[in-house]
């Protein structure tokens, strides 16, 4: 029996754990943007980990429930509600036929992880059941989530209500917002000063962060290197010859408002890349709102794996607490 | 308490449909419920704000292009 959308929220999509093995055709990875937090709902739910749940941005969605199911949100702080009582995030909780699902206003971060018992089942495209709106693939017909719409669920495994994620495993989100870089292969685009300067400054989230990428300002505009342009790259001293971008890349374009590919990036362009967010901090940035002051932090590789390390450890903590 | 009206999101506040147009609203202005005041800018597209209730605006607390957070009031009604 599917979940009825009565509001769609402000984006709310379909996603799972990702698509990866079709970047290299220009297909993003897609995914939750938080997937720590995404995979914490699914196994407090009885989910698999990376079963399909809603991501909701900024604003939640309103459901109305057909059949008795366990609900779990964690990411933002967005106080579920249902029929109207307060629900503890991070906490499996009931919801009976007939009821609805609710939000109360975005306390902290910016993306809240809405998990079903059962999952949502939506056909898979690809090898995943992710929304990738641009491209109209995936999730419900391609699309965010609109009023009226009919999601269907799985057959839910055996789970408890109260479950809960405690706290010291839970990955908040602060202000400011430290984010790990590792300099690329473009680094030497850039002068010493630039160099420093990037890491020193503190940058503000601008508002047109999306699912493609997060763009930064308020920090000093980065000088080049003069060079001869290469074949295909043109004048714009911001500009290669077209290259992959992976997802985390920090590209600059004019040298003035970095941006941070995230989970639904295009694979690749023209821009330089000056490094790329480690890996253990990508979730971090799905959490973050527009204007949360940032600092970029220059780490080597070791630290870097030293970090995903680190994140690793975090998910068995997680995935002990909640077996 | 004086009710006001919230930002149901974060982003830049604007209280004009176009920099080129004047203000939805300003104070001291009658405002319906449903009424839009602002806009809120957020992920490349602009949502408008309604106001939640009938009466008059006493007060703007945001400036035009100023960042809001989900839940920050915008302004204040009287009436």
């Amino acid at each position: 029996m599917p979940t009825k959308v009565i509001a769609g929220g402000l984006a709310t999509t379909i996603q799972d754990l990702g698509r990866p093995g079709y970047y290299h055709l220009g297909i993003p990875i897609s995914g939750a943007m938080d997937r720590f937090a995404l995979r914490a709902a699914n196994r407090l739910v009885g989910n698999d980990e990376g079963a399909a749940a809603l991501e909701a941005v900024f604003i939640g969605p309103e459901l109305e429930f057909t059949e008795d199911a366990l609900v779990a949100v964690t990411g933002a702080e967005m106080t579920p509600k249902v029929d109207g009582d307060e629900q503890a995030t991070w906490t499996a909780f009931p919801v009976k036929a007939g009821q609805v699902l609710s939000f109360d206003f975005l306390r902290a971060g910016a993306r809240a992880y809405i998990a079903i018992s059962g999952g949502i089942d939506v056909p898979m495209a690809l090898g995943s059941r992710s929304t990738y709106a641009i491209g109209a693939l995936g999730g419900f017909e391609g699309r965010a989530i609109q009023p009226g719409d009919l999601l269907p669920l799985g057959k839910a495994a055996p789970a408890r209500a109260g479950k809960s994620l405690p706290e010291a495993l839970r990955r908040g989100s602060g202000s400011p917002v430290e984010l790990r870089v590792l300099p690329g292969l473009y680094w030497h685009r850039i002068v010493e000063a630039s160099q420093k300067s990037f890491f020193d400054d503190t940058w503000k989230v601008a508002p047109e962060c999306d699912r493609m990428g997060y763009r930064f300002r308020s920090g000093k505009a980065l000088e080049f290197v003069p060079r001869e342009p290469p074949f295909g790259a043109g004048s714009d001293p911001s500009n290669i010859t077209d290259a992959c971008y992976p997802y985390g890349s920090v590209q600059v374009p004019g040298g003035t408002e970095p941006i941070v590919l995230h989970r639904d990036a295009v694979s690749g362009g023209g821009y330089f890349m000056l490094g790329t967010v480690i890996s253990a901090d990508m979730d971090l940035i799905g959490q973050m709102q527009p204007h949360t002051p940032t600092r970029f932090v220059k780490v080597d590789m070791d630290e870097a794996l030293a970090a995903r390390h680190d994140r690793q450890r975090m998910l068995d903590r997680m995935r002990e607490a909640l077996a | 308490m004086a009710k006001q009206i919230l930002s149901p999101l974060p982003g830049t506040f604007y209280r004009r449909p176009a920099p080129d147009q004047p203000p939805y609203k300003e104070a001291g202005d009658a405002v319906a419920k449903g009424e839009v005041i602002g806009l809120v800018e957020v992920m490349k597209s602009f949502h408008e704000v309604k106001s939640t209730a009938d009466g008059k605006i006493a007060a703007f607390l945001v400036e035009n292009e100023g960042p809001v957070q989900a839940g920050q009031p915008l302004a204040d009604l009287e009436g």
